[in-house]
């Protein structure tokens, strides 16, 4: 409504533009306040479950739902988290997750980069064809293929281990393939045909030059990937068994089993599993986040 | 044969990854699910011929259209509440600018960091009918809210509002999207009169609109796959019949039950087809209409 105002308000006399710039200035302003109390409203809706999950993980079992809207747990019961180690190996899952996700996080930025290099760099025949298939299979259901891969290392005797849980990612993945060419295809030529003219290999040229450029690509992709290997379920669903092996998803899927579904609730325990999982990725996330967002935008702008 | 020059044995070098990954882990196993899906298979004995009967079979278990049921409303309810919400938050974002939309984009993003199972968890608690925080929360206005959890008329919705819980990727994209479009148009459009609401009709919106169309089919195939969260809150390893029945069963959730619990190897093959099929489809069709509302700014340059 004011902006309509504005546009009818004349614009040739000065005292007018004035007095109009004033209205507008005020009415900027509350709409400012306005955008911001909306805004704060909805942080409180993204963040008062987490509020809660911690607060009510410090509460004895029989206080777990009592007073939600307050922010700070009476009694204080820190015990919780001691009771969480004795009931389950929560520290042996953390590790799980870390060295799991670490090694797919590492086997697919390097592969990814590799082959990306290959399709920024490279003219050859079946290049369109073969990048199509890239783009192809970002769009392919994983489900599509769960029963077969299962074979796959069925066959090979490695179902019952971790690697299953990481090895796929040796063959790059699509969606850092793409993000690392883009990348790529904006290094000017000349740089490479410089090294070239020095005497360096393709393989030179992949490793002094495309990698160290890329750098900022290669840690989106790297933690992008930390954090999908760290949300997975359903790998450690079909793979593992041995409960020593598990990762912290599948564990706490495996306490939630016992201890909220199963004859013998004991919340506090689900509560406090579910913030020792969730922790370490907010912490990665505080300490990354100029690239999640990055990562982010740039798939989104990609359309 | 003929001789490759250096350059190209180098080049297949360096793609040959990505080849063997695609024969092995992509296109041999979608072959190798079309043939399964012809066969009984149960791991222990070689697989048996069977014809088309699991994909009779499919059209005839009540449990398939459940779970299709099931799956297709979310996704219904799901893709546009979030959609539209995450654009409106987006556009605000968009308005006070600066470091508070910086730190209210972070804010937006959190729950997105929360692995699933997680998510799953916590909301198993939000929700509880008797005590949850949502009812609760409900109560202090006078209403008295459903049993989420466990009132199969009410479970689906649960799951909906607790999908909603998650919009920072889309909230992302969108704000990022707005912050591109220039200014200069909307105000040419305000000089030439056109209102708020006119503004965003035909200026913001087609100059997003390739952003909106990537989101829209993101959340149509990562909706239609729904498995983790469900999984967690109403599903386990050991019992495979839920006292809720099957209002909260979702397609991948049955297509994994019958692979991984029930073993039925080539049943699970056939579900996966029809998956597979249900989302090229869908991607195929979103892509022509999209094709014809998104507004490419490189066309009117080339």
């Amino acid at each position: 409504m004011a902006t309509i105002e504005r546009i009818q308000a004349p614009v040739t006399t000065p005292a007018g533009a004035a007095g109009d710039r004033r209205a507008d200035d005020a009415s900027r302003g509350t709409r400012r306040v306005f955008f911001l109390v909306v805004l704060a409203a909805a942080s409180t809706i993204f963040l008062y479950p987490f509020v809660w999950l911690v607060v009510a993980s410090l509460k004895p079992r029989e206080r777990t739902f009592a007073d939600p809207f307050v922010p700070w747990p009476t009694p204080f019961a820190p015990g919780n988290y001691a009771a969480v180690w004795d009931a389950a190996p929560m520290l042996t899952w953390m590790l799980n997750s870390l060295v799991v996700g670490v090694v797919a996080a590492l086997t697919v930025t390097l592969s990814s980069a590799f082959i990306a290099f290959g399709f920024a760099y490279f003219r050859f025949p079946g290049r369109n064809l073969l990048f199509g298939s890239v783009l192809g299979t970002m769009m392919l259901p994983a489900a599509v293929t769960l029963v077969p891969t299962y074979l796959i290392w069925n066959t090979v005797g490695l179902t019952g281990t971790q690697v299953p849980l990481w090895a796929g990612n040796l063959f790059g993945s699509a969606f850092y393939i793409f993000l690392l060419r883009q990348f790529l295809l904006g290094v000017p030529r000349y740089v490479f045909e410089a090294a070239r003219v020095d005497g360096a290999t393709y393989f030179d040229l992949f490793r002094r030059i495309a990698l160290p450029l890329a750098r900022p690509a290669l840690i989106i992709a790297f933690i992008f990937e930390l954090k999908a290997s760290w949300f997975d379920l359903m790998k450690p669903l079909i793979y593992l068994q041995d409960p020593a092996l598990f990762t912290l998803p599948r564990g706490l899927k495996a306490i939630v089993d016992q201890f909220y579904q199963g004859g013998d609730p004991k919340w506090e325990i689900v509560l406090a599993a579910g913030v020792l999982t969730t922790l370490p990725l907010i912490i990665v996330f505080f300490v990354g986040q100029r690239y999640f967002v990055q990562g982010i935008a740039t798939t989104g702008n990609r359309g | 044969m003929r001789r490759l020059r250096p350059e190209t044995r180098w080049a297949y070098v360096f793609v040959l990854p990505w080849l063997a990954g695609l024969l092995v882990f992509q296109l041999g196993p979608m072959v190798a699910s079309l043939v399964l899906s012809l066969t009984d298979y149960d791991l222990i004995d070689s697989p048996r011929f069977a014809g088309l009967d699991n994909y009779t079979r499919m059209a005839e278990d009540p449990k398939v259209a459940r779970a299709i049921g099931n799956t297709v409303l979310y996704t219904a309810l799901h893709v546009p509440l979030a959609i539209v919400i995450a654009l409106a938050l987006a556009l605000i974002l968009n308005r006070v600018t600066g470091r508070a939309a910086g730190v209210f984009r972070t804010v937006f993003y959190l729950p997105s960091m929360t692995p699933y199972v997680a998510v799953g968890v916590l909301f198993l608690f939000l929700l509880n009918g008797q005590a949850g925080m949502v009812n609760q929360f409900l109560a202090l206005f006078g209403v008295s809210g459903p049993q989420w959890t466990t009132d199969p008329d009410w479970m689906l919705a649960g799951i909906v509002v607790m999908s909603l819980w998650n919009l920072g990727t889309t909230t992302i994209i969108l704000f990022a999207a707005l912050r591109n479009v220039p200014r200069e148009l909307s105000e040419a459009a305000m000089i030439d009169g056109a209102g708020a609401w006119q503004r965003f009709r035909a200026v913001t919106v087609p100059m997003i609109s390739s952003a909106l169309f990537f989101v829209v089919i993101i959340n149509t195939i990562t909706s239609l796959q729904m498995f983790d969260q469900v999984y967690t809150m109403y599903f386990s390893s050991q019992t495979a019949q839920q006292a809720s029945g099957d209002a909260a069963l979702f397609y991948v959730v049955y297509l994994f039950q019958q692979a991984f619990q029930f073993l039925h190897m080539g049943y699970a093959s056939a579900l996966a087809w029809v998956l597979f099929v249900v989302i090229a489809l869908i991607t195929l069709v979103q892509v022509k209409v999209g094709g014809r509302l998104v507004y490419y700014e490189a066309e009117e340059h080339a």
